[in-house]
């Protein structure tokens, strides 16, 4: 008997393998970290298109009368503000109002959401909203839906060109956080403009025996535009840009949405699902906050080193890397309220030694609309 | 890539090539190309002395920070100062113009102890 765990695989495993990536442990999924180089698939996005795989990305599905009930519970955002055809992002708490995850909500109808949740956690997001269902007797199904979706993210700012070539959906007619139900290539998908990079974006949902055929015809019909397959390499580089979060890093369990910025996602007048807990952290303030900051002296701050004030511990880095769009080394971190804004000083323990930094607003990038 | 000939490789894919009583050390083409975009190097100002088997740096590549560990013992006498501004040549130029240190040899004899680039290969299935 082995105990190891077996990685999960999504349908495109081999078509990476066969163009050579270098394969990662995501969270117990076998994905590719990079096909060339992080700096060059990064700038694609940036300058052109990338295509990533996201296949890994769960899907639960919420269907019947009192669907909306249990979404809006479950979910912190306003979903009843939600018009049909537009996605939303929310957290999703404990009592204790720490995140169980992040998720984008789709509404499909008014009987029926799509959520898509972060891989590492969807049996967990699964068990969470099905016993809020059953606790609350809610009249829905709540459907684990992973095995029925690929996902294919078309990302940057020719990612319209490329997935029009193969839809008669007319993509101008989606606005960002929308998305429509059609077809591409012949096959039905859910054709979302949602992403995670910080420019134009389609996250394309297929059934999973369909994607390799998507995947190979987006990268030939992007090669003209300068499509390039991306990885979670230049995934991270991206979202960290563009100031998003990762669940595991700045967020978790034993964060609330005050502290990471996300009051904007919060429906104080609705109830939800740790709303009292939230709103405990409102009322109080938060101790600590998520914010940006560059490195000033040499040196890159990564995943979990600790800062420090004037010589006294003060936070730590939630995510690092140096930013390949701003040729700077940047890092999301939590700092006490009062050293969050903008402007500070603050050191970062490298190996031993503090390095200078200086707090910056977030995010780090914002495309020029 | 080839791997050099008169060069001595360590399991943690550094080489040091030895020329008299100073050794020139790097990372390999192998290391390089695991690393991915290589964007800071770490190094000890001359004068720091190194151990056969110790950390006494490190390279970071985008996504992690790698300890580079020393295949010699001795006094590092120059480092790679181009590096600072164009960490990018350990990923282009591996064995020749990425070179990281050099270093005046105390116990030439631990050379002995390092890989052929025959068995280096050998080691790292190529």
């Amino acid at each position: 008997m082995s105990l190891a765990l077996e990685l999960q695989k999504t349908p495109l495993n081999a078509v990476h393998r066969a163009l050579g990536a270098r394969m990662v442990d995501f969270g117990g999924w076998d994905m590719p970290v990079q096909y060339t180089g992080i700096i060059e698939e990064h700038h694609a996005v940036r300058r052109a298109v990338g295509l990533f795989d996201v296949s890994h990305m769960g899907e639960i599905e919420i269907r019947g009368p009192q669907a909306f009930d249990l979404v809006n519970y479950a979910a912190t955002s306003a979903v009843g503000k939600m018009a049909i055809a537009q996605a939303q992002y929310a957290g999703l708490l404990y009592d204790h109002g720490g995140f169980v995850d992040d998720i984008l909500i789709y509404k499909v109808s008014d009987g029926h959401y799509f959520l898509c949740v972060n891989a590492s956690n969807q049996e967990k997001d699964y068990e969470h909203i099905a016993s809020l269902q059953k606790e609350k007797g809610f009249e829905c199904t709540v459907e684990f839906a992973s095995p029925r979706y690929a996902q294919l993210a078309v990302q940057g700012p020719l990612a319209a060109a490329v997935v029009q070539e193969l839809t008669p959906v007319d993509l101008k007619s989606i606005r960002y956080y929308r998305f429509a139900d059609g077809q591409v290539m012949g096959v039905p998908a859910r054709i979302a403009r949602t992403g995670y990079t910080g420019e134009d974006c389609f996250e394309l949902f297929v059934a999973p025996e369909q994607a390799e055929a998507l995947w190979a015809k987006l990268l030939e019909t992007g090669a003209q535009h300068g499509i390039k397959p991306c990885g979670l390499g230049a995934r991270n580089t991206l979202r960290l840009e563009a100031g998003m979060a990762l669940y595991g890093h700045e967020i978790g369990p034993t964060i609330n949405p005050v502290e990471a910025g996300l009051l904007r996602n919060m429906d104080m007048n609705k109830d939800f699902h740790g709303k009292a807990a939230a709103v405990a952290c409102v009322e109080k303030g938060p101790q600590r906050k998520l914010c940006g900051i560059e490195m000033v002296g040499r040196g890159i701050a990564r995943d979990g080193y600790e800062l420090s004030v004037d010589g006294a511990p003060a936070g730590w880095v939630t995510s690092g890397s140096p930013s390949p769009t701003l040729n700077k080394n940047i890092a999301m971190c939590y700092l006490p309220a009062a050293f969050a804004d903008p402007g500070h000083s603050v050191q970062v323990l490298i190996r031993g030694q503090h390095v200078d930094a200086i707090t910056v607003a977030l995010p780090f990038y914002k495309r020029a609309k | 890539m080839g791997y050099p000939e008169n060069f001595r490789y360590t399991k943690e894919h550094e080489w040091v090539m030895v020329a008299g009583d100073t050794g020139t050390v790097g990372i390999t083409h192998h290391a390089q190309s695991e690393l991915g975009d290589i964007v800071y190097v770490d190094l000890p100002k001359p004068g720091t002395k190194m151990a056969q088997g110790a950390s006494f740096g490190s390279v970071e590549s985008v996504k992690a920070v790698s300890d580079i560990y020393a295949p010699v013992t001795g006094e590092i006498v120059e480092i790679n100062e181009t590096l600072a501004t164009a960490p990018e040549k350990l990923n282009q130029e591996p064995h020749d113009g990425g070179w990281l240190v050099k270093v005046k040899l105390s116990s030439p004899e631990e050379i002995g102890k390092l890989l052929t680039a025959a068995e280096y290969q050998e080691y790292i299935g190529e």
